[in-house]
């Protein structure tokens, strides 16, 4: 479970950076939220994975840390807020700016070449 | 006074809530009112506690009485009251300036620039490591939408920038966070610094990474030199006031990595001891650097005030890097100091900007200021301030900093760096102030004159620096203190942790 676990928290995080270098704000956004699932994960992770273990107390005999669920559970929200908002800067830029890259202006002929290879 | 340390959050949050509600919300007078006379009674509120944490010492207040390392805690010492009496200070300027016409210029100027400073406040205060990435989110949300205030493309593509970097930043902190719990087992600040004294070897290297990413995170708020490429667009490009507030940000990360690499990775923490130095160190130095040349090559007034942010915060984290009490006091005069009067420098900038028609505040030639005395005065005193020249606080400030280098092998490349970017800083601002003022050509001044309010703003913002000499010697003192306490980490511990740090040693 621990090495399926940690290599899909490795994947997503490769997945996410790779986005987010991208030069398009879409991809930059799922980049991003790529990266914030695979942080949510790891948080979750650093209690330790155990299998049927409760949180609250005197109802097994086996438990889970719960502070990392609490913790997971900010994370969630804040990230999904930071999430919300990146999207409508997003829009709000492709509006401004005329086009959606990063940077506020296309590459010129050359950067396009080299970008699509 | 147990309940008063909340304060600092709990009021610009409620004050936020109130402009936003309707007998206040209608009317732009009345929002203006509010939110002024909040910061003011603000401003009051810690001052008093300021003072009585300097005379009763470290204050710590468990929120809903979960005591710690259990629950959340909120901890007062000297370092941490007299950043919030900054935050405090420069909040009421920025909205008295921000209240002379530009908070209409889009909406919740007023209630955003609360939620920012209670971010800000919530941040200096926290004892606990998760709390300050929740504060820090908070703060920077606010930022997000204060920085696009107005509107613009300019702002808008700053913004995206601005907010990509953060939520990078914001992952990696959540990361290091991780670590750092899945091996310490606790993220409240003091009982991590004692799981760090007795940790076994095999956890070493994690928890070193969690650390060294912490740094990161904090290097990247401060703006240090590989991470510092964000600042000068974003500062430049935000309104004057929120620009104004800003100053103050880049001190949080210096303030974070104060706490955690003295606290946490301290004296007691073994081979862990003073990890980030060798890294702060050298960034730091080609922060200062890299600062000054920005100075020197900036074609507008906003960017050169935005490159000046930069040289102090380089000159903030070799202070940092240097991990002597002495070094720590110096810092602390230097960041009063540096933030109020590079916030003065945002605003002044902005009023220039208004008065040279399309000039604007461009390094050229242009139409004459309308107020050429009484704008070219204010620059004078600041630029003076912030370049470090005598009588202003920037020179007792700097005479700090070189003193607390006691080590010769450091003192050659720190005072040659400091004195040299200084000298560069100084060429750099006569020549904007010589072609702001004096290169005139032609036209008459069609400009607006400046507003009392915003006058009245910026001067608020320059009396510290006079003042900032005039009581040097109980400030000093003060920083001193709060050095002190910050490097007394047993005290500190006991004070938090009380009885509870009894019975984990116990077994």
């Amino acid at each position: 479970m621990e090495t399926l676990f940690a290599s899909c928290i490795g994947f997503l995080t490769f997945c996410g950076i790779f986005l987010m270098l991208r030069g398009r704000t879409f991809p930059v956004m799922l980049g991003l939220t790529m990266l914030s699932y695979a942080v949510n994960l790891f948080i979750f992770a650093s209690g330790r994975l155990t299998l049927r273990g409760a949180a609250v107390l005197g109802t097994s005999e086996q438990y889970a840390d719960p502070l990392p669920q609490a913790l997971v559970l900010t994370a969630i929200v804040i990230g999904f807020a930071m999430t919300a908002f990146l999207v409508i800067l997003a829009i709000r830029a492709r509006a401004d700016l005329g086009n959606d890259h990063v940077d506020g202006k296309l590459p010129d002929a050359d950067g396009m070449k080299r970008e699509s290879r | 006074m147990w309940h008063l340390i909340t304060a600092p959050i709990l009021l610009p949050m409620l004050t936020a809530l109130i402009i936003m509600l309707p007998p206040v919300h209608y009317s732009p007078m009345r929002r203006r009112w509010v939110s002024m006379i909040s910061s003011a009674i603000q401003l009051v509120l810690v001052v008093v506690l300021l003072l009585h944490v300097q005379q009763n010492g470290l204050l710590h207040y468990a929120i809903g009485n979960w005591q710690a390392p259990f629950g959340i805690i909120l901890v007062a010492d000297t370092l941490s009251m007299v950043l919030v009496c900054l935050t405090s200070f420069l909040a009421l300027g920025a909205i008295c300036y921000g209240s002379a016409g530009e908070d209409e210029k889009g909406s919740f100027f007023h209630p955003l620039f609360q939620f920012q400073v209670m971010g800000i406040n919530g941040a200096f205060l926290t004892g606990d490591l998760f709390n300050l990435f929740v504060f820090f989110e908070v703060l920077l949300i606010a930022s997000y939408a204060l920085l696009i205030h107005a509107g613009g493309k300019n702002k808008t593509k700053a913004a995206v920038h601005y907010v990509v970097l953060n939520l990078t930043g914001s992952a990696i902190f959540l990361f290091s966070l991780a670590v750092l719990y899945g091996t310490l087992g606790t993220l409240n600040i003091v009982d991590m610094a004692q799981k760090v004294a007795v940790l076994p070897a095999e956890d070493l290297m994690l928890v070193k990474s969690g650390g060294l990413m912490l740094m990161i995170v904090f290097a990247l708020k401060a703006a240090v030199l590989p991470l510092q490429f964000w600042l000068p667009a974003t500062y430049s490009s935000a309104s004057a006031p929120v620009a104004a507030l800003f100053a103050v940000m880049t001190k949080i990360g210096i303030y974070a990595l104060m706490r955690i690499y003295t606290t946490i990775f301290g004296a007691d923490a073994g081979p862990l001891q003073g990890m980030a130095a060798d890294w702060l160190l050298p960034a730091g130095l080609a922060t200062v650097v890299l600062g000054a040349i920005g100075v020197m090559a900036s074609h507008d007034f906003r960017k050169l005030v935005a490159n000046l942010v930069l040289v102090s915060v380089g000159t903030l984290v070799c202070m940092v890097a240097l991990h002597t009490e002495l070094a720590a006091a110096a810092a602390l005069y230097y960041t009063v100091h540096s933030t109020l009067v590079t916030a003065a420098l945002f605003l002044i900038a902005d009023l220039i900007a208004n008065q040279r028609g399309k000039a604007a505040d461009r390094l050229v030639s242009g139409r004459r200021v309308v107020q050429p005395v009484l704008l070219g005065s204010l620059f004078m005193l600041a630029a003076m301030a912030v370049a470090g020249l005598p009588p202003l606080s920037g020179f007792i400030g700097k005479l700090m900093l070189l003193q607390a280098v006691t080590e010769p092998s450091s003192r050659a490349l720190l005072w040659a760096v400091i004195l040299v970017c200084s000298l560069l800083v100084i060429v750099g601002l006569s020549r904007a102030g010589s072609t702001l003022f004096w290169r005139v050509s032609g036209g008459d001044s069609s400009g607006e004159k400046a507003a009392p309010l915003q006058v009245f703003a910026v001067c608020w913002l320059l009396l510290a620096s006079p003042l900032l000499v005039i009581f040097a010697g109980p400030l000093t003192e003060l920083s001193q203190q709060a050095a002190a306490q910050l490097y007394d980490t047993d005290t500190a511990a006991r004070a938090i942790l009380g009885s509870a740090t009894a019975e984990g040693s116990a077994p």
